[in-house]
């Protein structure tokens, strides 16, 4: 009896032994795992903070731009034109309209440039030494336009002296942020020696002075007038591209998810649909813009460059998104209420829309939002129907020509003038990413206060 | 402590005293099933099961795990419908009116005929919401008014109304395992069915809360046509006058309670009752 007991007990102490000389191996195995995984996230972390640290250090000081404060005289001596047509002294309203017509381009004609150059020299030290072509390489080339516009608005201006702001040409920004290496030689640089030499002054003399440049935001792009280029044409045409994706791949590719998830028998045609709808997803989002370019350019004959078209081939890359996101989701509704429901004599779409859909509502807005906001940050299928054309105007309607954040992105990145344009370019990224941050941020709070009141 | 074990004593004494056994069997029959059968699949499931429901009395299915009890009383509301591959034969009677008949729609059947589910499972709305659901769809509510008299009502006779009743808008959810149960008897009843079957209504529950659920069943006997299914025989016993045993898909006896427990017939109904099996 004895003996049993201790050859148990010896068994038992033998059998500790083992496990606790395993154990080591056991943790160390752990530690090792653990080691790694935290390895990998400091890894992606790390080029993450590479992204953001490079993108914000080029980009922000693109949000200064180089103001020129002028104070213009509307010298009747450079401006020989007609006074103003008054509305009065005509016998109809079409023939002050021709003759208001007429005066505009006799406006137009004008030389205005003689009004910027003079307006710079009234700026530059008592007998500066600099030429025409030369001084009017500090102000961007739209700065007449300015001018212009405010004489025809008021053409009471004449002979009178007003203080204006204009912006600085991309080239005389560069010079002052230091874009441009000062060290370089005349052949160079692509300002004159004595347009820096006057830019310098300028500077300290309070003439140009550094602001937000709150250009970006308010302007269209601009080839012409690289300093004042902006993103709203690109930002609006990105919002109808949004609005149609919402409007046509949410509806639909809740409704195909809620068909096939609850209604569909299961059969071998819904499986093959699954398998495509699964493989849609992976299809390289070029191969969109080509069906894009093909079925709704070259076959429906809608306009080309509009967002309607980028907006529908945004669509059809962002629906099998959704189907899979809504589809996960309806799957994960417990099938006890689907029970309840079904119990208490609901009819199966009863059960869906009264029950099921409310209850995975945050799951599926999530993943419809993050969609979509894939869907924004998309390029390539833009790119070939046609959204890479240069627009310099704000799309008010969807089938008006238009380009995309992204797509703005790229056409900056290709600009001759690098040295003013890579920063922009940045800047311009910071703006796309915080429109997906919002957007984030938006599918976020909508789904931690939608899972609270549930 | 003390209360508790008063009430359970309580509900067990009541229980015990309600109907004798002749009683039952006079009573007119509700459901009647004949040789029904079940498939999932390749696979049968239950084997020409045939058995007569009685009016307002409360009968148990009793048997071991996978016996065919819970899919036998799924087929009396139709709730196997909803399983893909399962198939259904024979005919149940609903006052002499096949359930099964393509003619009726089961929408309406599941209004006359409720269901409370193993697990407590109230819609996450609120509590009135949840008893306002089934009237709601059925139509049965005129107006607010009537609305809030069917809920509150409702949760009277389900005996949750006093521990609720200042928290109606409040998610059915947040309640207790009991509370929910009974939520869930209440959202039964506010649809006026005729008859309500239960899966293993008590079986995520603690003894408290089952005591309570036993005795509203016994109380809910009056006016419905109960079928309990339970792994308890126990409770069996105590709540039901009628009792069926299944094993293995086949119904092997059935009869009044007291007769099941004290004298069954059928050498398996013996092992089981016995615990020699399940």
């Amino acid at each position: 009896m004895t003996d049993t007991l201790s050859t148990t007990r010896q068994a038992s102490i033998e059998r500790t032994q083992r496990i606790r000389s395993g154990l080591r191996r056991r943790h160390m195995g752990e530690a090792i795992f653990r080691g790694l995984g935290l390895a990998a996230i400091v890894l992606a972390l790390g080029f993450v903070a590479l992204l953001f640290v490079d993108v914000v250090r080029k980009g922000v000081p693109a949000f200064t731009q180089s103001n020129l404060h002028l104070v213009v005289n509307f010298d009747p001596e450079l401006l020989k034109v007609d006074p103003a047509p008054a509305p009065t002294a005509f016998a109809s309203q079409a023939e002050y309209n021709a003759a208001s017509l007429k005066w505009q381009r006799d406006v137009a004609m004008l030389n205005w440039n003689k009004v910027v150059e003079a307006s710079l020299r009234a700026a530059a030290p008592a007998g500066f030494d600099i030429d025409s072509k030369q001084i009017l390489t500090i102000a961007e080339t739209d700065a007449r336009h300015d001018i212009r516009e405010l004489f025809v608005a008021d053409p009471s201006l004449l002979g009178q002296t007003v203080d204006v702001d204009v912006l600085a040409s991309a080239n005389a920004a560069n010079w002052i942020k230091g874009n441009i290496d000062r060290s370089l030689g005349d052949a160079q640089q692509q300002l004159s020696a004595p347009a820096r030499a006057l830019i310098d002054t300028f500077v300290e003399n309070g003439t140009i002075s550094n602001g937000f440049a709150w250009s970006i935001f308010t302007n269209v792009d601009s080839r012409a007038a690289p300093a004042s280029a902006g993103l709203l044409g690109a930002f609006v045409g990105t919002l109808w591209m949004m609005l149609i994706v919402i409007v046509l791949a949410v509806p639909i590719g809740v409704a195909a998810a809620v068909y096939l998830e609850e209604f569909a028998p299961k059969s071998r045609w819904t499986d093959l649909i699954e398998v495509n709808i699964n493989n849609l997803a992976a299809v390289p989002s070029i191969v969109f813009g080509l069906l894009g370019a093909a079925v709704f350019i070259n076959y429906m004959h809608l306009p080309i460059s509009a967002p309607i078209v980028g907006g529908l081939v945004l669509t059809l890359m962002t629906l099998p998104t959704i189907i899979i996101a809504t589809r996960g989701a309806l799957l994960g509704v417990s099938p006890a209420l689907r029970q309840a429901a079904l119990g208490m004599g609901a009819s199966r779409t009863q059960m869906v829309f009264h029950h099921v859909l409310p209850v995975t509502f945050p799951s599926i807005l999530t993943a419809t939002i993050l969609g979509i906001a894939h869907a924004l940050g998309e390029t390539a299928p833009l790119l070939l129907i046609g959204m890479k054309a240069f627009v310099a105007s704000v799309p008010l309607t969807p089938i008006d020509q238009a380009t995309a954040l992204p797509v703005q992105i790229y056409l900056w990145q290709g600009n001759e003038n690098r040295n003013f344009f890579e920063p922009r370019t940045a800047a311009a990224i910071l703006v796309l990413l915080a429109v997906m941050i919002v957007l984030n941020g938006v599918a976020i709070y909508l789904r931690s206060r939608l899972e609270k009141r549930a | 402590m003390d209360m508790v074990a008063g009430k359970v004593k309580m509900t067990q004494q009541s229980v015990k005293s309600a109907m004798n056994p002749t009683d039952m069997l006079e009573r007119p029959i509700r459901l009647t099933a004949r040789d029904v059968t079940v498939h999932y699949g390749a696979k049968q499931a239950l084997y020409g099961i045939s058995i007569d429901i009685p009016d307002r009395a409360v009968t148990s299915f009793i048997g071991p795990s996978g016996c065919g009890k819970s899919t036998f009383l799924r087929c009396i509301n139709r709730m196997n419908d909803t399983i893909e591959g399962a198939k259904v034969g024979g005919t149940i009677l609903l006052d002499g009116e096949d359930i099964y008949d393509p003619a009726l729609d089961v929408v309406e059947l599941r209004a006359r005929i409720g269901m409370v589910f193993q697990k407590p499972n109230p819609f996450p709305k609120s509590i009135y919401e949840n008893v306002a659901y089934g009237p709601r769809i059925h139509g049965l509510a005129r107006n607010k008014t009537d609305m809030d008299e069917i809920v509150i009502s409702s949760l009277r006779k389900a005996g949750l109304f006093e521990e609720v009743k200042d928290r109606l808008n409040e998610p059915g959810t947040g309640l207790s395992g009991g509370q929910q149960q009974r939520l869930c008897i209440a959202r039964a009843i506010a649809v006026g069915p005729e008859v309500i079957l239960m899966d293993e209504p008590c079986s995520a529950l603690d003894p408290i809360a089952t005591a309570i659920i036993e005795e509203l069943i016994d109380e809910l006997r009056e006016n419905y046509t109960i079928v309990i299914v339970t792994h308890s025989m126990q409770q069996a016993a105590r709540v039901s006058q009628k009792t069926a045993f299944f094993h293995l898909g086949n119904l092997i006896e059935e009869g009044v309670t007291e007769d099941i427990f004290t004298n069954p017939v059928n050498k398996q109904t013996q092992d089981y009752i016995m615990g020699r099996i399940g």
